[in-house]
């Protein structure tokens, strides 16, 4: 008998050492005093995912900096939408954070928000909107579309593989700006998508490039977080368009460029809002002209030629004489679906659900 | 030839199932010695972290550090295991209970996570990795190209340990013993076997199995670190002994399978083959079919001619026996 509680007790030994261990990996920046502001971010993914939370994360990081000791952050990584985001935010406002990021698609829901009405939130990427509740993003197509220029110029063949996460009107939308743009630099370039359903799934993000490149694409671009599919790229020797971060560094060879976030300056902004009170719900929609994205620096593979190209579509977009989601727009069974002279409002962004003409690949995933 | 679908299927079934039949050879042979070890998914983490980072530290060629990694990745693994040996051999704790906790402690959440963030092995490309060693001519013959030549040399290393496994268990003495001990550990203690001896043995070597498994994902497949590489994969190895009746041969029948299964719903979409919702009969289908055979197994009949170890999950205590 008193072996088994010998077991017991070391089992447990063993559980409280791992509950120490996981408070220490996950709460940088530790607790003092209760008078600073606190603020924390919830990401969908690791913090150093090479994409998406990881640009979050160095948002956070940047606000950490410019705010010193008058601000205490902190972020809770690996979240899933639904329970476990309603947990993290209990535990979190336990503690006493006054100001939430969520930083991922379907994060916030009315219920979470009435919940903690002294609590403000802040939702990436969604449409929901309450007195506690913001929603920020932003013009992330932009880039992408001249990305996607980058991808067209570089191919060689008539097939662009794009690996995109889940059939949302965000992803549906990057994946339409892509194809948009790489039929600027090559025209009657096929875009084939694979969906992953996943936002950061590193082996199946490799295994749909893989897929994609056996069937026939000779350049890769991507709308998920991990930079598995860079590797792969470089592996086979095609040129890849990144997403989110700079992860140039894992297929420096096929590296071509890519649409990057600048978090920092909006949440700088919010925060200090927060702290002295003038916080108030809003809709943030960032773009190339505010710093909010922009396109990552060329790899070698990039053309002098392509980079001017580029460089000019760039201009056009800041200055409003070009819009990349502007009529006549066809979707991909030819049905014209933006007439001529008009341009696609955020709201309709927000709700798109085709695929432009020359995707290959259903917007139902 | 070889871009046809089947393939296709079965040359990616090989390589997303080669870390799957790693850790099932492991856990098999665990519970052959009748030990239960639910922490693979937690040694496989501590194995992946562990042979990533040797991999980025030690300055050598390229073969060099990448079989060092392995080793070390197998070591750390292995000593997890030795923490569950203990736990179960010689505290006698619950296997089920012990293994769980394994996981929790080595898992994505806890030590493998906290040594990759704290070692800075995230967002960071591997120095070296597996890939094919053969010609890309020997790549390209017909079928045997790319289910044989186009494979990393992890994926022989696991054929290798299939066959030695099988001859071990059937053919050699120790393996004969070891089946004795996970079967009647009383009858084998009679005939003078240790069993503690064969039991500490097996599921340490069994950890060791389940960090190479780890190591073939952040030296393989993906190839770089974050945490929770696994996936699950842990979990499905175990089922897979099950599947299998715990004979190393189906083990690879097993995990090829569900390697396959993996690369079905990418490979349908690249090939514009729309079979309605794809990904969601392909991703639930390991577990659904992980359920109908533990409801399987529990049936105590269907355990005995599945081929179930059957001392498998008891501590052994002589003076009770």
């Amino acid at each position: 008998m008193t072996q088994r509680k010998l077991a017991l007790a070391a089992v447990l030994l063993v559980i409280s050492a791992a509950s120490v261990v996981l408070a220490l990996g996950t709460s940088p920046g530790a607790a003092k005093s209760s008078s600073v502001f606190k603020a924390a971010w919830i990401y969908v993914g690791p913090h150093n995912d090479g994409g998406w939370s990881q640009a979050h994360e160095a948002g956070r990081q940047y606000v950490q900096k410019m705010l010193g000791s008058k601000v205490q952050t902190t972020y809770k990584e690996n979240i899933a939408v639904g329970a476990q985001f309603s947990q993290t935010v209990a535990s979190l406002v336990a503690q006493g954070y006054k100001l939430i990021f969520a930083t991922s698609y379907g994060y916030i829901t009315p219920a979470i928000a009435a919940k903690y009405p002294d609590v403000d939130f802040e939702q990436a990427t969604g449409t929901y909107q309450a007195k506690n509740v913001s929603e920020y993003f932003g013009a992330a197509e932009d880039t992408v579309f001249l990305s996607g220029m980058a991808a067209g110029a570089a191919a060689k063949c008539n097939t662009i593989g794009f690996v995109v996460a889940y059939p949302i009107p965000e992803v549906i939308r990057h994946a339409n700006a892509f194809a948009l743009g790489a039929q600027v630099t090559h025209p009657g370039v096929a875009v084939k998508l694979v969906w992953t359903n996943s936002w950061f799934d590193p082996a199946k993000e490799k295994k749909a490039a893989q897929s994609l490149h056996a069937a026939g694409a000779c350049v890769l671009g991507q709308n998920v977080d991990s930079p598995a599919t860079g590797q792969y790229a470089q592996s086979v020797h095609v040129p890849w368009v990144g997403y989110d971060s700079d992860s140039s560094k894992f297929a420096p060879k096929s590296w071509l460029t890519g649409s990057v976030y600048n978090w920092g300056p909006y949440y700088l902004k919010r925060v200090k809002a927060a702290m002295n009170g003038t916080w108030k719900s809003g809709f943030y929609y960032g773009s190339i002209n505010d710093g909010f994205t922009k396109l990552a620096p060329y790899g070698p593979g990039v053309s002098a030629a392509t980079k001017a190209t580029i460089a000019s579509k760039e201009k056009a977009i800041e200055n409003g004489s070009f819009y990349e989601f502007a009529g006549p727009l066809y979707d991909q069974s030819g049905k014209l679906r933006v007439p001529k002279g008009k341009k696609m409002t955020v709201n309709q962004l927000y709700a798109m659900s085709w695929l432009v003409k020359g995707v290959i690949g259903s917007p139902k995933g | 030839m070889n871009n046809t679908l089947l393939v296709t299927l079965i040359a990616s079934g090989v390589a997303y199932g080669t870390p799957l039949l790693f850790a099932s050879l492991g856990e098999l042979l665990a519970e052959r010695s009748g030990v239960l070890n639910l922490g693979v998914e937690g040694m496989m983490l501590v194995g992946a972290v562990m042979g990533f980072w040797t991999e980025q530290r030690v300055h050598a060629g390229p073969v060099v550090s990448l079989i060092v990694a392995v080793f070390v990745a197998a070591f750390s693994a292995a000593c997890m295991a030795a923490i569950h040996a203990f736990l179960v051999i010689t505290l006698r704790a619950s296997q089920i209970v012990s293994g769980l906790a394994l996981t929790i402690f080595a898992g994505a959440a806890g030590l493998s996570s906290y040594l990759g963030n704290d070692l800075n092995l995230a967002d960071v490309p591997a120095s070296h990795t597996f890939h094919a060693v053969f010609p890309s001519g020997m790549q390209n013959w017909p079928i045997v190209g790319p289910l044989v030549f186009g494979q990393t040399p992890l994926v022989y290393a696991s054929w290798v340990c299939v066959a030695a496994i099988a001859y071990y268990l059937t053919r050699t003495r120790p393996g004969l013993n070891v089946r004795a001990v996970g079967e009647s550990p009383a009858a084998a203690d009679a005939m003078g076997i240790s069993v503690t001896r064969y039991r500490y043995a097996h599921t340490i070597a069994g950890g060791a199995f389940a960090g190479v498994a780890g190591a073939t994902f952040t030296l393989a497949i993906t190839p770089q670190w974050v945490s929770g590489i696994t996936g699950g994969a842990g979990w499905i190895a175990i089922a897979l002994v099950i599947f299998a009746f715990w004979r190393p041969e189906l083990c690879l029948v097993g995990a090829y399978f569900f390697g396959a299964l993996q690369a079905l719903a990418p490979e349908l979409q690249a090939r514009n083959i729309s079979l309605g919702p794809t990904e969601l009969w392909t991703n639930a289908m390991p577990y659904a079919a992980t359920i109908v055979v533990l409801v399987l197994v529990s049936w105590r009949g269907a355990r005995r001619r599945l081929g179930a170890p059957a001392a498998l999950g008891v501590a052994y205590v002589r003076e009770e026996a």
